[in-house]
């Protein structure tokens, strides 16, 4: 965990200046490197991100905790480790340089008739332009009365909405198979976005149980820059962070190979940071970068905190991996 | 001025007949507002306006997730889990509630540093939440930020400096914020802010105030995502930390290790707690008391049904006990301030549903105690689309809970006024400082801006406190207690065949409570009765309307097709509709 105490007041620059291509440059350095792309593209990125023209974005929550977009908000000026003075954009800069956040119902000013007016002026202004990132899932029992906006079922707004996106994205578990509501017995149907509007081409997932706002922004970052979507697998992941297994990333692997386990909480194993595998963690069966990018800035992430790994960006995770505080059977192989 | 500004009229008057078969709306002025947006989850108000004001209103939640049957067998250790899911806004008080209420159930006591990193983890919550509450989610009902354009940027500096010794403060600096947000606006991108109730008389604020109310929305959004680093150092991340443990706390502690909870990241946290307080301090609080001397009139709108319940919370020793807790406990009928809060009876609280769209068994005029609660959802309002709801009949996904029969309120104001008339000498002092500052009686803070200030005086407290906890666990490590988790109980074996148990929070919207039946060492029954339900609440089996119903009623309305004085109002108790949707409740 990063052990400085430099904690920045909010600088008046950030908030009062808009961000240069030159900043833009050192942001699109990390970027890069988080999308694993080759450092001729730097360049590339920077001009796009430099434009001015923002990319127009819809963002519609369904059956949500607001927890993916409480993770937006966490969108930091995360340093590189390589290149210290290198930063992704924070949640300022996305709002008022990199994106228009056109529709948000958490976060919009307008309410009822006027928040209406706001999703109409899109769909006129920008249709097969703007990106629809999607939070929650959505019910398909009953017609799917439960949820509505507007009167309107989540369903019919989602198939409404989203095949006049240029891109979707599903930030989140519950927008990407079901998650949470979608659990057995599943009483309201709930489904992701894949389910609920088939036939989407330009559509890409992002799971966790919230998303990480890094992968957030940069999966942003390359559509701006490359007009499409980075390489995903066959469920809509980006290979960016979702091709490596926790497990084999994870920087207590070398216990778990050694046989150093966690047998009990706050043992002296779990004050020396051994494997969690006993514990119930779930890093071998969950693909995703948390290792790599962790999270709040790079501080810390769970199993580094000392709590093993719910497995949240992996399919149907709580019906799917056993239960919590139970070891993955056959010693973690799939 | 780029058109989205003007104001958007709709050819709807809302006094027309909906197309059948939605139902009737009553005659005169009807209004619907959905979504009702700056607020978490998805709320719909539907009210009549008569004379220029709100006369009726109906609260409706328009979500379910019906995640019933997914706790039902499940190992109770691991319930926080998937309750902590139910709101990713307040993310740790459905941890801890659940945590408690199966610690209660089997009777197990946390070691001292479980507590602290609880407290710690909690109080960061509630000082987070309070700040983006007051900036994200209400400041736009009372600033309006296209006006901050007229604002003079010496006489923003000039009034800035009069009110706080914040740095950020030159004619410099707001020049360049004014310059920054003309930049936007002139961009024709106006996002999040296009449609807005911009130039709406309701607006009260000179513009000076306006610009400076627009640069600290956006110190606010920089500033929240450092501070809830706290999050990350004691639970790993923010939102959902996960280090929430039945018996304790998953964070190991060490003086060195690199590993555990050590020094140099106690040091850490004093850092973050150190920028916070002077963040309230010098920031939110100025502001709050800018923006309160230039609406009087909001203290004496959006009272509530005068009766309060806080179950109290931060435990300031290992005893379970209420009485142990630094915020106290307690319930307040008809506004009184002059008696003690009378003592909390959990077996006093039922839930209805008679108005909800829910079926009891044993009939909808019964109100059940958590314990027997039950969950059956029974849609009967219009099929959708629709544009009306049927406000006669059962209109909502929440239900109706009430103590004694009483509507209560829950939030910031209840825990104010319980702890200001319990005598807690902090609290009292702080209330009425602010009060004396603002030239008001305390009839004052049964209103709408009561309810601001409340939440400000809250956050004040709880920000100096909360340095006290990190100073006792800091004091800890270096006496060499590093005990984390009490695992007496962690083996299931060790259980009875039969626990029930309940445990509290405080959220920073209000009072939460989880009850549990444990049977052969899995969940039986879970319930959650949570504070958006209190508050947000439709009409119980007397037809009793909700705190939100009935602070609505006599709130004007100026222009019925831009409802922002509902807003106000609705706003100021920081609505969080995933919570209050009965989710987890099995039997």
């Amino acid at each position: 965990m990063d052990q400085s105490t430099d904690f920045h007041r909010s600088p008046p620059d950030r908030i009062a200046t808009q961000i240069t291509r030159r900043n833009f440059l050192k942001l699109s350095a990390l970027l890069a490197g988080v999308l694993a792309l080759p450092r001729l593209y730097v360049d590339q990125i920077a001009d796009a991100l430099a434009s001015g023209q923002r990319l127009p974005v819809v963002w519609l929550e369904f059956q949500d905790c607001t927890g993916d977009t409480e993770s937006f908000l966490r969108a930091s000026p995360r340093s590189d480790p390589i290149q210290p003075s290198v930063t992704d954009p924070d949640i300022i800069s996305l709002l008022l340089d990199v994106i228009s956040l056109e529709y948000h119902e958490t976060l919009m000013v307008p309410a009822g008739i006027q928040s209406e007016k706001s999703l109409q002026d899109v769909l006129q202004q920008y249709a097969g332009r703007f990106v629809c990132i999607v939070e929650g899932s959505i019910p398909t029992a009953d017609g799917g009365l439960y949820c509505t906006i507007r009167g309107q079922t989540a369903l019919s707004i989602a198939q409404q909405v989203l095949p006049q996106a240029r891109a979707v994205i599903a930030a989140g578990s519950c927008a990407w198979d079901g998650g949470l509501a979608a659990a057995s017995p599943n009483l309201t149907g709930a489904v992701g976005v894949r389910q609920a509007v088939p036939g989407l081409q330009q559509f890409v997932a992002l799971p966790g149980c919230p998303s990480n706002s890094v992968n957030l922004v940069a999966t942003l970052v390359y559509l701006l820059t490359f007009d499409r979507l980075p390489e995903r697998d066959s469920q809509d992941r980006p290979f960016f962070a979702y091709g490596e297994e926790i497990h084999e990333e994870c920087p207590r692997e070398d216990y778990f190979e050694d046989g150093k386990f966690v047998l009990a909480w706050g043992d002296e194993g779990h004050r020396n940071g051994w494997c969690l595998f006993k514990m119930g963690c779930k890093g071998p069966r969950t693909r995703h970068n948390c290792p790599q990018i962790k999270w709040n800035d790079g501080i810390n992430w769970p199993i580094g905190s000392g709590h093993g790994c719910i497995g949240c960006a992996s399919p149907k995770f709580w019906d799917a991996n056993g239960p919590i505080y139970q070891p993955l059977p056959d010693g973690g192989d799939d | 001025m780029p058109d989205v500004f003007l104001p958007y009229v709709s050819t709807d008057q809302g006094s027309t007949p909906p197309p059948e078969p939605t139902p009737t709306p009553p005659p005169g002025a009807y209004i619907v507002i959905d979504p009702l947006t700056r607020i978490e989850g998805h709320l719909r108000i539907e009210a009549a306006i008569e004379n220029g004001e709100v006369s009726q209103a109906w609260s409706a939640s328009t979500m379910f997730r019906g995640i019933e049957p997914i706790l039902h067998g499940r190992d109770p250790r691991e319930a926080w889990v998937f309750a902590q899911r139910v709101c990713g806004v307040c993310t740790t008080v459905h941890a801890i509630a659940s945590v408690r209420a199966v610690e209660n159930a089997l009777g197990i006591t946390i070691p001292d540093n479980a507590r602290l990193v609880r407290n710690v983890i909690e109080a960061a919550q509630f000082v987070q939440d309070h700040v983006i509450h007051f900036y994200h989610l209400h400041a736009l009902d009372w600033v309006d930020m296209v006006d901050a354009l007229n604002a003079d940027p010496a006489a923003t500096s000039d009034l800035a400096r009069s009110i706080s010794s914040w740095p950020n403060s030159s004619p410099e600096y707001f020049a360049s914020v004014r310059e920054r947000l003309q930049g936007f606006i002139d961009s024709g991108q106006l996002g999040l802010f296009a449609n807005g109730y911009w130039g709406h008389p309701a607006y009260q604020l000179p513009s000076e105030a306006n610009l400076l109310a627009v640069a600290h929305y956006l110190e606010a959004l920089d500033w929240q995502r450092q501070f809830i680093k706290i999050h990350a150092i004691l639970g790993g991340k923010n939102p959902h930390p996960q280090t929430y443990l039945v018996g304790g706390t998953a964070l190991p502690i060490h003086p060195t290790s690199p590993t555990a909870l050590n020094l140099a990241r106690v040091d850490l946290l004093n850092n973050l707690v150190s920028q916070a307080r002077d963040f309230v301090s010098q920031v939110y609080l100025p502001d709050l008391k800018l923006v309160a001397s230039y609406y009087p009139q909001w203290t004496s709108l959006g009272q509530g049904p005068g009766n309060y319940l806080a179950y109290g919370d931060f435990p300031d020793d290992n005893n379970p006990a209420p009485n142990s807790y630094w915020l106290p406990q307690g319930v307040i009928t008809g506004d009184d301030l002059a008696l003690p809060p009378a003592q909390l009876d959990q077996g006093e609280i039922a839930e209805y549903v008679a108005r909800s769209w829910y079926a009891y068994s044993g009939g909808d005029q019964n109100g059940l105690h958590p314990y027997q609660g039950e969950t059956n959802p029974q849609y009967t309002g219009p099929q959708p689309p629709y544009s009306y709801l049927d406000t006669g009949y059962k209109y909502s996904w929440l239900k109706a809970p009430r103590y004694m029969g009483m509507a209560m309120e829950v939030g910031p104001l209840a825990r104010m006024l319980v702890a200001y008339a319990a005598g807690h000498p902090q609290v009292r002092q702080a209330v009425d400082s602010l009060l004396s500052e603002l030239g008001l009686g305390s009839a004052a803070l049964f209103s709408t801006l009561g309810r601001i200030a409340a939440r400000g005086v809250e956050t004040s407290l709880i920000v100096e406190k909360m340095g006290d906890w990190v100073n006792a666990l800091k004091s800890n490590i270096q006496a060499g207690d590093l005990t984390t988790h009490n695992a007496e109980r962690w083996d299931p074996a060790t259980w009875p065949a039969h626990a029930q148990g309940w445990g509290t929070t405080e959220a920073p919207r209000g009072g939460l409570g989880h009850w549990i039946q444990i049977a052969n060492g899995k969940i039986e029954s879970y319930q959650a009765v949570v504070p958006t339900t209190w508050n947000g609440s439709p009409r119980d089996a007397q037809g009793i309307p909700g705190v939100w119903e009935q602070a609505l009623q006599g709130t004007p309305v100026a222009d019925p097709q831009r409802p922002l004085e509902i807003l106000r109002t609705v706003h100021s108790f920081d609505p969080c509709m995933a919570c209050s949707v009965h989710i987890i409740d099995v039997t």
